[in-house]
């Protein structure tokens, strides 16, 4: 092994790398240009585009490079493993670190929705090392790496949300994530270093066949009840879910959208890996009639608990950024019945409905900033006649709403079917049928929220009919335009979701 | 060919969020006039034999790896429910032909609903099916909240619940029903045999998760509120084609797949069926409101599907079917009247208020629809009302006898609620103080807005009471292709 090839082959997390330092660099040298330009305060106005323009550039080469990378992945060869697991290629890693960067693609161009960050040069390099740390979580199977992956993606995740300098909110959101992150990173890093004094390994196959000659023991149980703890912060599951309302409101939007799509979806691929390749002996049964000790019961409970807390605390709020966040708590729940069901099936079913999830929550999200620079709020009341001021975006916001309900013709409906049957065929006599039927009641719930939410949008009449549409929605035309794809893309997932199931059952191995 | 019917229907929807508004109704009324057309001429075209079974029309794979198919099929009873709808779309457009709020969103809402109803009475795969029975629901969530009347965000998030909450039960039952048997195909799962233990707790979750959108009583409460809150577009697609997509779920798939499942709870399902009539009967004799009449009105209806459909005996299932259409037609019908016809020119709905105005002098043709409908309603000989429910009864006798003499008696109270808002809203004594000529009343002398019935209202009209008239004066048109098919279904005792 050559250092030139390790270098080829880590070509993609390679060019965003390089990225982000040009983009850090740019940022450096206009935003030297900049402060010169704030001490003139005579001329507040120039200093607002010039901003902007940094942003714009800084954007462009950012979205390049995360483009260039997608190229490399799909140059590179299918499948190859360095270092015993530290990094690997195959399948399934190249086409979660296509959507990883596809979703980092899809926030970089929703950055114009903001108003200007003040280092808009830094905040872009923080999203592109963001993305690495995405990627490395995803193209690992060893424990070690897996943990710095996290490690650079958090950090730079708590930044991103404190990054807005004048909001108290965004400074209380980014420590509390701050604290509950790096409290998760201690759990997750104890349980690592439990099973790899259990298995005398890191790597996940290696750890496999370990323990499948090993009983449960106590100490084992602590390791991955510590392992299964910190992923839990990651995705936000209940009763581990507490910093999520408060980092999805506080944050700038994109850093929000962000850490709901590309972050969870990275940390269930990852998931997945450690506890179906990892710990595969350690299955345990969550069937009703027959539980089993094990990390499957575990997860549902996770699942269980997610599914009730985040749909009722959702019914009760009145942001719609926090409704989102309670939601997320809700979907994430879900998502981990496709886990506790286990193999392949349900593996790809929660890589599905986690992906879907991404794409749909990075358009709400978009659509909330954009409903935010109008209207300098994300209260459900802010959002009272959308559709008579654009109905393009009103239109996109009940895609978004109704996929995240379950409502077909959309990727959320689909996602939900697909979940929800593999959970039913895991195990003989339908034992995950309580888990099944909990789900369905919660997205009964939720369906309630989602529509008070469209209610909103469509039904009601904002009160001052003096907004100006020209001004306000004219200028974002990048952001239109992306939110309108996502919702594109959203119907079409639910219209063929073999385009997507289809890869993904694929790359499952 | 039918499937057409989606396509043009969908694609309609479409074309109406980009079109100018002027185009909007035009394009709606050619939408849902070349449905209809597409179904009649399937009718026409069909031979009989054909019909006797689920035939498949378009067979494709959607998702391979899950056993998806885009499969639809066409039998004597999707033939049937296909036209109702044909019919309700139509003559639904042109009762709404006035809408000038949001027109092109209206349409649009409204063709999803038409189009998701045309897709659950022709899919032959479970997961096809259920994916267009549950695109059903949100579009009514619109329709009613954003052009409803009276209290119609409640309304509207009643109706929207009650059916989502149906859609858990079903949502379960099509799980099993797929996990179990390994395939999505209607025709493959109606051959294989789930285990009796399975069969007895599978159906009555999946059947009542139809039936609620059928107005089963105790279920029924949304079916009131929802209709009176809806527009009367909305009123009359809901009690036109909405409910029967319950009704014919139940049969087409709960009772085909799970027969013996069936069996052991057919005698509940008729105990509730016959409550349903006699209650909602009673209910709408003590209704203010002409919706709400009409409102209980559709449940008691519905209840002789839903005891049809419990007898299962040929006959019966068959009546059942008739019945679906039959009603369809004559709700659509009576909404209109109570909701296009008559609020508009009076501004009220209240039975006491109406009966001071005599309306039948100020709008004869009102009157004389109104007539029509509720003759048809009440089961008199020559319209289809009589030709179903008399095919109900006389099926329901051999297995239900004692439900018989009780649904007779419901049908006295039918026809006496029927004849009281007949009576009411038409046939008033003038009072004093109510302005009356040819094509206008008001209360209020200086009211403007008053206009003789529109021509688009009167052909609306006339396409119900000639579809009622029809199959009333000649049912074998229909029951001939819906007879040989329901003897195919496997539940039948």
């Amino acid at each position: 092994m050559s250092y030139l090839e390790l270098l080829k082959l880590a070509s993609p997390e390679i060019v965003i790398v390089i990225t982000a330092l040009v983009v850090l660099a740019i940022g450096l040298v206009t935003g030297h240009a900049k402060s010169s330009a704030t001490i003139s305060t005579a001329k507040p106005a120039h200093t607002v585009s010039h901003t902007s323009t940094t942003t714009g550039i800084c954007s462009v080469v950012a979205a390049l490079g995360l483009a260039i990378a997608i190229g490399a992945i799909l140059v590179l060869p299918q499948s190859t493993t360095l270092f015993g697991g530290m990094l690997v290629i195959t399948p399934l890693t190249r086409l979660f670190k296509i959507i990883c960067i596809a979703l980092a693609f899809f926030t970089v161009l929703l950055i114009t929705l903001q108003k200007p960050p003040r280092h808009p040069g830094e905040y872009l390099a923080l999203i592109l090392f963001a993305t690495v740390g995405l990627m490395l979580l995803v193209g690992s199977e060893e424990l070690l790496m897996i943990f710095i992956g996290l490690e650079l993606l958090g950090l730079s995740l708590y930044v991103m949300t404190a990054f807005d300098k004048t909001d108290v909110r965004s400074a209380e959101a980014g420590l509390k994530y701050l604290l509950f992150g790096s409290t998760s990173s201690a759990f997750t890093l104890f349980g690592i270093s439990l099973i790899y004094g259990m298995s005398g390994t890191t790597g996940l196959a290696a750890i496999s066949e370990k323990l499948a000659t090993a009983s449960v023991q106590p100490l084992l149980a602590v390791g991955i009840v510590m392992t299964l703890t910190g992923f839990a912060f990651k995705i936000a599951a209940a009763p581990f879910h507490l910093w999520a309302p408060d980092a999805y409101q506080g944050a700038p939007v994109p850093s929000a959208a962000f850490i709901a799509s590309g972050s969870k979806v990275a940390s269930f691929v990852v998931l997945g890996k450690i506890v179906l390749v990892g710990f595969a002996p350690m299955h345990g049964s969550a069937d009703w009639h027959a539980m089993t000790a094990g990390w499957s019961p575990v997860l549902a409970a996770l699942a269980a608990l997610s599914i009730l807390i985040g749909n009722m605390v959702a019914l009760a709020q009145s942001n719609v950024r926090r409704l989102l966040a309670y939601s997320a708590v809700a979907h994430g729940g879900y998502t981990l019945i496709g886990l506790v069901a286990g193999g392949r099936d349900g593996f790809s079913a929660a890589l599905f409905y986690t992906t879907t999830y991404a794409i749909t929550l990075v358009g709400a999200f978009g659509v909330v900033g954009l409903v935010r620079r109008e209207t300098d709020g994300d209260d459900l009341s802010n959002f009272s006649g959308l559709w008579s001021r654009s109905p393009l975006m009103a239109g996109c916001m009940a895609i978004f709403m109704l996929s995240l309900a379950g409502i077909p013709p959309l990727a959320g409906f689909f996602g939900k079917f697909y979940l929800f049957s593999v959970a039913l065929r895991a195990s003989p006599n339908h034992g995950l049928l309580w888990l099944v039927a909990l789900a369905l009641l919660g997205s009964f719930i939720s369906l309630y929220y989602y529509l008070m939410v469209l209610k909103f949008v469509f039904v009601d009449k904002r009160a001052e009919a003096s907004v100006d549409r020209s001004s306000l929605f004219s200028h974002h035309g990048l952001a239109k335009v992306t939110i309108s794809l996502l919702a594109a893309a959203v119907l079409l997932l639910g219209v063929m979701p073999d385009i997507l199931a289809g890869q993904i059952l694929a790359a499952v191995p | 060919m039918i499937a057409w019917t989606i396509y043009i229907t969908f694609g309609g929807a479409v074309l109406l969020l980009l079109l100018p508004r002027t185009f909007a109704r035009w394009s709606a009324l050619l939408t849902t006039i070349a449905g209809l057309v597409l179904g009649l001429i399937a009718l026409v075209r069909t031979p009989i034999a054909d019909l006797a079974h689920f035939t498949t029309i378009v067979r494709a794979p959607w998702v391979p790896e899950l056993g998806m198919n885009y499969h639809l099929a066409i039998d004597g009873v999707s033939l049937t429910m296909v036209l109702v709808t044909g019919i309700s779309a139509v003559s639904t457009v042109l009762f709404s032909w006035d809408v000038e709020d949001r027109q092109n969103e209206f349409f649009f809402w409204l063709l999803l609903v038409v189009a998701g109803c045309y897709g659950v009475f022709l899919s032959a795969d479970l997961f096809l099916f259920f994916a267009f029975y549950e695109l059903v629901i949100v579009p009514k969530y619109f329709l009613i909240a954003v052009f409803g009347s009276t209290n119609k965000e409640y309304g509207a998030m009643k109706l929207t619940l009650y059916s989502f909450f149906g859609g858990i039960f079903v949502f379960i039952g099509v799980l099993i029903a797929y996990v179990t048997a390994g395939s999505l195909d209607l025709n493959q799962l109606s051959q294989f045999q789930f285990s009796p233990q399975l069969q007895s707790w599978a159906f009555p979750v999946l059947f009542l998760g139809f039936a609620v959108l059928a107005g089963i009583w105790p279920l029924h409460t949304w079916a009131p509120t929802g209709h009176v809150a809806a527009p009367t577009a909305g009123s009359m697609l809901l009690a036109g084609i909405v409910m029967k997509l319950g009704s014919y779920a139940g049969l087409r798939v709960a009772m085909n797949l799970f027969p013996q499942g069936f069996q052991m709870w057919s005698k509940w399902i008729a105990f509730l069926a016959v409550v349903g009539i006699v209650y909602a009967a009673a209910v709408a004799l003590r209704q203010r409101d002409l919706k709400f009449v009409i409102g209980y009105s559709s449940v008691s209806h519905m209840g002789f599907v839903l005891l049809g459909l419990a007898a299962s005996t040929a006959l019966s299932v068959s009546g059942a079917i008739l019945q679906m259409f039959s009603h369809g037609v004559i709700a659509a019908l009576l909404f209109a009247v109570a909701g296009r016809m008559i609020y508009p020119r009076t501004h009220t709905r209240e039975l006491d208020a109406l009966a001071g105005m005599n309306l039948s002098r100020a709008l004869p043709f009102a009157a004389f629809t109104f007539v029509i409908a509720a003759a048809a309603s009440m089961g008199i000989p020559g319209f289809s009302g009589f030709a179903a429910e008399i095919t109900i009864l006389i099926g329901v006798w051999k297995t239900y006898p004692l439900a018989v003499w009780i649904t007779g008696a419901g049908m006295v109270l039918v026809a006496a609620f029927t004849l009281r808002a007949l009576k009411q809203s038409f046939f008033g004594e003038a009072e004093a103080g109510v302005h009356l000529q040819e094509g206008r009343v008001a209360l209020d002398p200086d009211w403007i807005e008053q206009q003789s019935i529109t021509a688009a209202e009167k052909c609306g009209a006339c396409l119900l009471m000639f579809a009622t008239l029809a199959v009333g004066l000649y049912p074998k048109l229909l029951l001939d292709r819906i007879m040989p098919a329901v003897e195919a279904m496997r539940f039948l005792k």
